[in-house]
């Protein structure tokens, strides 16, 4: 009724149960809790070794190769690690992998937040759920028949946008073609952002969702079109979890394997144009080459693939990062 | 230029429950009329009628007229966004943008509705900072972010952000409930000084706070859990809290229920 | 007050409310039109076509009719429907190719048959050594990461408290972002290239078993945070051992969950081809044992469907056929992992 009251101390809490006594509350006095708590702890402790496994043997047979290697294992253009002395380089792996998922990230993150705002702030309430549903599932269609439709159905509809970027954007150098079949990194970007979208667009909604209702509220009775209010407290407020949900989606367009691997023609040489052939990327290049490799050849793909595991944790971890202080900084505001 | 509130036959729901029923009233112009009533009676629904917010909420819509100095705001042809500058609000929880600074937040209501130049802006900014006695404190932090000042500081930042605009009316959402008795007492005092240039509504539970800051009064309640709230009286303060014509005014301002 | 904003009148010219209607049936027309007449036979030209005019005319009618304020937002409107289109056309496309072209070879002979002596670019032919060994696979994966992971996020719900527990949480986030062909590669590396065994489908199941861990471990500790505090305390107040509680109480009531967890990183490692391809290698006969020699799986099916058979259509059909059933395999999973979960929900949970 009155506002003292409203800012009276709150009563002590009320103790209906004794507390715990400190040996339960350590859970660890009977035997049968012994045991337990050390098969859950084991398992974790397994996890960190299992990592550090990855990590060591990953490193232990790069070594191996690496020590052997004529060619420069950053700069050279050439992949002969079956031959002895081997000759080998991930310069156009690199080349490869990044641009394929800079167009990716290009293509997929702005219809991925454009689609988060479907879901979250234009769709009528029947459509939202149900499409957010079949989004969903999309998340969850393997990769390899991404590729397979990419080679056998998207790959033959390329021509056309092949043709018309040759004719009208062909001067910048970047879209100039030679007229090859279309799988080329410009091929391979468009069918990662088709595969990455589906998780940057849930993680984004997710977000967006959470944007809190009074900071829209706000803007709204200050007279804000549907769109300034997005502007004004839904996109700030989002605007880290759109970049984290960016950087899952790069960890899984630089991983990718089977579906670049069915639509790229790789070749070991770096053009600056993107439809004429050029570059390869870390996990196709294992994939296309293991299956000819020695046992020095299989060394020489892992030592590739710790390369491309350092990528994914740094990019993994930058994103993990952002999501933690994303909840601090909310936490601070709520 | 405060402008005087027409009410008749309102009705507001939630999809299919009727939240409000066939609400008539008049709110006259520079003064402060108070909505009470115990909770879930309607009066935050009405009062998010007055600058149509209430069909934000899904399902939200509303029948009858609100005449605004006689322009329906349910008019066909009148633009909600345009109503919502004419009409300001206030909210229960102080809620500044967190992103921007205590500047931004106050010019980001003009921002949408135009270009200005930059002293006219800051000129605006000062002068409703001003307006809602928060000048003093905040005149050497400009640029920090208003989410760093105390929870009074910010529902008066509010306050400044939505008399910016230079709105008609002012609506309150039980502006107070979150506060402490001393940020109150300065909102309260604000209120009166505001009256003299807005005409203003304001929702509270605290039957002393509408007792100290409103001219008029209204009475809210509900048959039942369930039902829709009506309109039980409107009259002068004084009358309402000391002659009111209805036993359910009575009965609920003498604490018998609510 | 001295500026002027005071007098602003409450209506404002608006665009009907059928207007945005009017603009996509003109827009698809003209773009139809343009289509025709230079002769561009691609369908997603015209679309594309069709969809910039749709935002441009909606723009311009706008600015005109409602002014700047209202025209940036029908065109934010408009390109966030575009976007919904620009995206599910590609979807859309898998799904129906898939099914389409799916249905060609699929039947009961399909099924139930291997490619035993049949070249990859013959037609006949079938996937049940595929089915097998996928099924074969998955299972060995569940059975290494399913206790793993519970455990671990038990150990993390229940008793993690430190920087133990702060390190493990960290690594299993970070292991949910590796690469399935590095799983693939770390096994290789240690099991094959030092240990000297040869491929088996076991192999190719301690890689996907490295995959499904952190999916395991992270949704079920969601699930074990679900169960209230309550229940956990009403059980030890009654004297019974935290190690019985949690088996007895926490588990059972967050049980839905779980498997609801599980079934879906089944789903997920399921349609995984690149650790397969490094461990388990594909073979055209049925092998049954899946500790000893190369084996087939179905994602691997149709990656050697697609590429050792130099362009044979009857080879191709295969594969959009295993795809189809690898794709149904998955939906089922999922959608059952979901009517699970709407099922167990907990009804009075916080």
């Amino acid at each position: 009724m009155n506002s003292e009251i409203d800012t009276a101390p709150p009563p002590p809490p009320l103790q209906d149960t004794p507390p715990p006594t400190k040996a339960e509350a350590r859970g660890a006095t009977r035997p049968g809790d012994r045991i337990f708590l050390g098969l859950s702890r084991g398992s974790g402790i397994l996890l960190l070794l299992i990592m550090a496994a990855i990590a060591a043997f990953l490193t232990y047979r790069a070594s191996l190769v690496l020590t052997e290697n004529e060619g420069n294992f950053l700069t050279t253009f050439e992949w002969d690690a079956s031959a002895i002395p081997p000759n080998f380089g991930i310069a156009v792996l690199a080349f490869g992998t990044i641009v394929s998922s800079i167009i990716a990230m290009v293509l997929a993150v702005p219809i991925a937040v454009g689609i988060a705002l479907f879901l979250t702030h234009y769709a009528p309430r029947k459509l939202g759920g149900p499409i957010a549903y079949v989004i969903d599932l999309l998340a969850a269609v393997p990769s390899i028949v991404y590729g397979l439709w990419g080679a056998l159905f998207l790959v033959p509809h390329l021509t056309g946008l092949f043709s018309w970027l040759d004719e009208y954007l062909g001067w910048t150098g970047i879209f100039e073609w030679q007229g090859g079949a279309p799988r080329t990194l410009l091929t391979v970007g468009i069918l990662l952002a088709i595969m990455i979208l589906p998780i940057i667009t849930n993680v984004t909604r997710e977000v967006f969702r959470q944007a809190p209702q009074m900071h829209q509220e706000a803007a709204l009775a200050l007279g804000a079109t549907r769109w300034e209010v997005i502007r004004m407290s839904v996109l700030p407020f989002g605007r880290s979890g759109i970049i984290s949900a960016s950087m899952l989606g790069l960890g899984r367009a630089l991983g990718e394997t089977m579906a670049v691997a069915t639509v790229l023609s790789p070749s070991f040489t770096i053009n600056a144009s993107l439809l004429d052939p050029g570059g390869g990327t870390f996990a196709q290049n294992i994939a296309s080459k293991f299956s000819e490799a020695s046992v020095q050849g299989r060394d020489a793909l892992i030592a590739s693939g710790l390369v491309l595991f350092v990528i994914t944790l740094l990019v993994n971890g930058l994103a993990r990062a952002i999501i933690e202080r994303r909840k601090e900084y909310s936490g601070a505001n709520a | 230029m405060a402008k005087r509130i027409d009410v008749s036959g309102l009705t507001a729901y939630y999809s299919a429950h009727k939240a409000i029923e066939d609400i008539s009233m008049t709110v006259e112009p520079r003064s402060v009329t108070a909505f009470i009533g115990p909770s879930g009676c309607g009066k935050s629904t009405f009062l998010r009628t007055l600058n149509r917010m209430h069909e934000v909420t899904p399902g939200g819509r509303v029948e009858g007229k609100v005449l605004l100095d006689g322009d329906d705001l349910y008019g066909s042809g009148v633009d909600p966004v345009n109503v919502r500058t004419t009409v300001g609000m206030v909210f229960q929880r102080p809620n500044p943008f967190p992103t921007m600074s205590i500047f931004d937040n106050v010019a980001a209501g003009l921002r949408l509705n135009g270009k200005y130049k930059k002293n006219e802006l800051s000129d605006i900014v000062e002068r409703s900072l001003k307006g809602a006695n928060l000048w003093n404190e905040v005149k050497d932090r400009l640029n920090k972010p208003g989410s760093g000042l105390s929870g009074g500081q910010q529902q008066r930042l509010c306050i400044a952000r939505a008399i910016a605009v230079e709105p008609q009316v002012l609506l309150m959402d039980e502006p107070c409930s979150a506060l402490d008795p001393i940020s109150t007492l300065a909102i309260e005092d604000l209120i009166g000084d505001l009256k003299e240039r807005f005409t203003i509504v304001i929702v509270t539970h605290n039957m002393q706070q509408a007792a100290r800051v409103s001219d008029r009064t209204a009475f809210f309640n509900l048959a039942a859990v369930g039902q829709p709230g009506k309109l039980i009286e409107i009259d002068d303060t004084e009358r309402i809290f000391s002659n009111p014509s209805v036993q359910a005014t009575e009965d609920y301002i003498s604490g018998r229920f609510g | 007050m001295s500026h002027a904003v005071t007098t602003r009148p409450l209506n404002s010219a608006r665009l009907p409310r059928w207007t945005p209607w009017l603009v996509v049936a003109g827009s698809a027309a003209a773009a139809a039109g343009i289509g025709l007449a230079a002769g561009l036979d691609s369908r997603i030209q015209w679309g594309l076509i069709a969809a910039a005019l749709f935002v441009l005319v909606t723009y311009a009618l706008s600015a005109k009719v409602e002014g700047p304020r209202h025209a940036k937002d029908r065109i934010a409107t408009s390109l966030v429907w575009v976007c919904l289109l620009i995206a599910v056309i590609p979807l859309a496309s898998l799904i129906y190719e898939t099914v389409a072209r799916g249905v060609k070879v699929l039947d009961g002979y399909f099924l139930s048959h291997s490619m035993g002596l049949i070249a990859d670019s013959e037609a006949g032919g079938g996937i049940y050594h595929a089915l097998l060994g996928t099924l074969q696979q998955v299972a060995l994966a569940t059975l290494i990461a399913v206790p793993i992971g519970l455990l671990t996020a038990v150990y993390l719900v229940e008793y993690g408290r430190g920087r133990l527990a702060k390190t493990v949480t960290f690594f299993v986030d970070v292991m949910t972002g590796i690469p399935s062909i590095v799983a693939g590669l770390f096994v290789l590396s240690f099991w094959i290239l030092i240990l000297d065994f040869g491929p088996s489908g076991f192999a190719g199941a301690m890689a996907l078993a490295i995959l499904m861990m952190p999916i395991v471990v992270r949704s079920t500790e969601e699930m074990l945070k679900l169960v209230p505090n309550e229940l956990r305390e009403a059980s030890l107040a009654l004297g019974v051992p935290k190690w019985r509680t949690i088996l007895k109480v926490v588990l059972p009531t967050s049980i839905g969950g779980i498997t609801t967890g599980v079934m879906l990183a089944v789903a997920r490692i399921a349609g995984e081809t690149a650790p397969v391809l490094l461990l388990v290698w594909g073979n055209p006969l049925i092998n049954t044992n899946p500790f000893d020699g190369a084996q087939a799986s179905l994602p691997l099916y149709i990656y050697q469907q697609y590429a050792n058979s130099a362009g044979s259509p009857a080879a191709y059909d295969r594969a959009w056929a295993a795809s189809l059933v690898l794709i149904a395999f998955i939906m089922i999973l999922n959608l059952a992992a979901r009517g699970i979960a709407r099922w167990k929900a907990p009804k009075q949970g916080r």
